[in-house]
């Protein structure tokens, strides 16, 4: 286990390095650095100050090194706007970007398991093919029109709840929350909704597809056999059977979660990280958007290194082929 | 005589709901191609818009005619601009498709034949594209190379190239140790030609399956994408910039201006899915009666 894990971290890091390296080759090289990385109303002698202070007259090789140094001492440079540093920045709105995909993975889990396994026990009937065709309709629907349509209903036409933003948060453990108040909860839950449908369709069409694959197995036929409570063969022989791929999935989509929460957070104006990427793009606050893509990269690597250590330690056979290769 | 063709057309015919989805997609392809004889107006054309009409609910009647579907903040037609704004989607999605396709499918094919350094190289840049999703790709490509119908069209692209590569390379390396490229090798045919009459023929259906999943996944990236501000110019209306220009009157009670090309991009989505999923059960061998 600590092979694999000390493995997988090291790969892990070499992907982390090669990304650090794409980036900077897309911002230095295949931009154009100044235009990039200093302030388009600065005047002819702030710019020459500038190129100087940020090294671009130097060799590219040794303006890497530099990126880099810069990169591991948490300095990616300041935003123009807001005149603070662009790492500090996307820190301050990760807290919001975090509960809004969590709320939604939540809601994504508990909706879609069930309905999935319905689905999947009784794949005929009307409910099961409801279901399915609602699945369907979860995966076609683009995200941005679902939630502007959410918007319509639920604040314009009922006036049931708020259209934007995050509403009062509350401290917990020194990280601002909305989930504590109900004022809160009615801001957190459109875009929630919103951001989880097509990971609920997603899920559903798995647990379905899991469930209907192991009740074909010999293990649920003999537990059948054995006169097991239908309950009992569904709940801890099925259910514990399809939970491997569904865990991964729900570990690896937690990352394309917070990818589309750009798409959510801009339409209800939800406070993220996303929100503040493309405020940064119209912006073109640069500096922003260089942190925020190797932020996203390294958080990334992070989730996709925790997936395969859950796998690995769910699964054994996974372990073993890793080791031996 | 049962042709395979004759035979996968009559099992794709056999679901109705398939059908549908066919149906719908064919009149949609329609109404895109002939968009410029079938609308009430040129949305484009300013001669023909006025202000005055502006926001007018749909089914609102003026001199110049009725607005079925109601008025931007322009006066244009929403009807008609949809008819174009589905050209342009639906342009969008297939050219980025079938460049994407072209370019994924001489990669994963020179992967699967080459083997070696070759494969490994271009299969780790798939890999590791992949774990990131397509939209955060997409997002700062088109931040960083800025807006434009070639410019969307390369960003998707990139982003596509790699589900083709992966799929032709599995399906190739499964074909490429059968028997008749065996056969094809000993009597000593060219390596073009086996790829491409004996291999590549055969890779064919798992391919269309994904590239029909993937024009409606482009379709809805750049709706998504244009929506942000991120895709193509006001110039060139999308769906998506119809919907996002919508979005300001949303509030005060106007749907019309963002529902109405949300619909058109929601059947367009559903219709080309429907086709693609009795897609994958007519081409998979293993569902075969």
């Amino acid at each position: 286990m600590s092979v694999f894990i000390v493995r997988r971290s090291l790969q892990a890091v070499l992907v982390l390095f090669v990304m650090s390296m794409l980036v900077f080759i897309g911002v230095y090289a295949i931009g154009n650095p100044i235009d990039i990385l200093i302030n388009p109303l600065a005047d002819q002698q702030e710019r020459e100050h500038a190129i100087a202070a940020l090294g671009l007259d130097r060799p590219m090789w040794t303006q890497y090194l530099a990126f880099l140094a810069g990169a591991l001492r948490g300095d990616l440079g300041n935003s123009f706007v807001h005149n603070t540093s662009a790492l500090r920045l996307i820190l301050e709105r990760m807290p919001a970007t975090l509960e809004l995909a969590i709320a939604a993975m939540v809601i994504a889990i508990v909706l879609g398991i069930p309905l999935g396994l319905w689905a999947g026990l009784k794949p005929n009937t009307a409910a099961g093919r409801t279901i399915m065709a609602g699945s369907i309709l979860g995966f076609s629907l683009p995200t941005f029109w679902v939630g502007l349509m959410l918007i319509m209903v639920f604040s314009v036409m009922l006036g049931w709840l708020p259209s934007n933003g995050r509403g009062p948060t509350t401290l917990l453990f020194g990280v601002p929350v909305s989930f504590l108040s109900l004022e809160g909860w009615r801001h957190l839950i459109l875009p929630a909704t919103n951001l989880a449908l097509f990971k609920l369709a997603l899920l559903i069409r798995l647990t379905r597809a899991g469930t209907r694959e192991a009740l074909l197995q010999d293990y649920v036929k003999f537990a059948r056999a054995k006169g097991l409570t239908n309950a009992r063969v569904i709940g801890v022989h099925v259910l514990r059977n399809i939970l491997i791929p569904i865990v991964t999935v729900i570990g690896l989509e937690f990352g394309s979660v917070i990818a589309f929460a750009i798409v959510t957070e801009t339409v209800f104006a939800w406070p993220g990280m996303g929100k503040l990427l493309i405020d940064s793009i119209n912006l073109l606050d640069r500096p922003i958007i260089v942190a925020y893509l190797l932020v996203i990269v390294f958080m990334f690597i992070v989730i996709n290194l925790l997936v395969d250590i859950l796998y690995s330690a769910l699964d054994p056979r996974v372990r073993l082929s890793e080791a031996k290769g | 005589m049962e042709t395979p063709f004759r035979r996968m057309l009559s099992d794709f015919l056999s679901s109705p709901t398939a059908v549908f989805g066919l149906v719908l997609l064919a009149a949609i392809l329609t109404v895109a191609i002939a968009a410029p004889f079938i609308s009430p107006q040129n949305p484009y054309d300013l001669a023909q818009l006025d202000v005055m009409d502006g926001r007018l609910p749909p089914g609102a009647k003026t001199d110049g005619g009725t607005f079925w579907l109601g008025t931007d903040d322009q006066g244009r037609d929403m009807l008609s601009a949809i008819f174009y704004g589905l050209r342009i989607s639906l342009t969008v999605g297939v050219v980025s498709t079938v460049v994407a396709l072209a370019l994924g499918l001489a990669l994963g094919l020179a992967a699967a034949y080459l083997g070696g350094r070759t494969e490994t190289v271009i299969m780790r840049i798939a890999d590791i594209q992949l774990s990131f999703p397509a939209i955060l790709i997409a997002l700062i490509l088109l931040a960083v190379l800025g807006q434009g119908m070639l410019k969307i069209i390369a960003a998707l692209v990139t982003v596509q190239w790699a589900y083709y590569a992966r799929t032709v390379r599995s399906a190739a390396l499964v074909e490429k140790r059968k028997e008749y490229i065996e056969a094809a090798r000993c009597l000593a045919l060219p390596p073009s030609r086996i790829v491409f009459r004996h291999l590549l023929p055969n890779c064919l259906p798992p391919l269309i399956v994904v590239a029909t999943v993937q024009v409606a996944a482009a379709i809805a990236l750049e709706a998504t994408l244009s929506f942000l501000g991120l895709g193509l110019p006001i110039t060139e209306p999308s769906l998506g910039l119809l919907i996002a220009n919508g979005y300001q009157y949303l509030l005060s009670g106007k749907y019309w201006i963002s529902f109405f090309p949300g619909v058109a991009l929601l059947l367009t989505i559903v219709s080309i899915n429907l086709v693609a999923d009795q897609l994958r059960d007519v081409l998979n061998p293993r569902l075969q009666r």
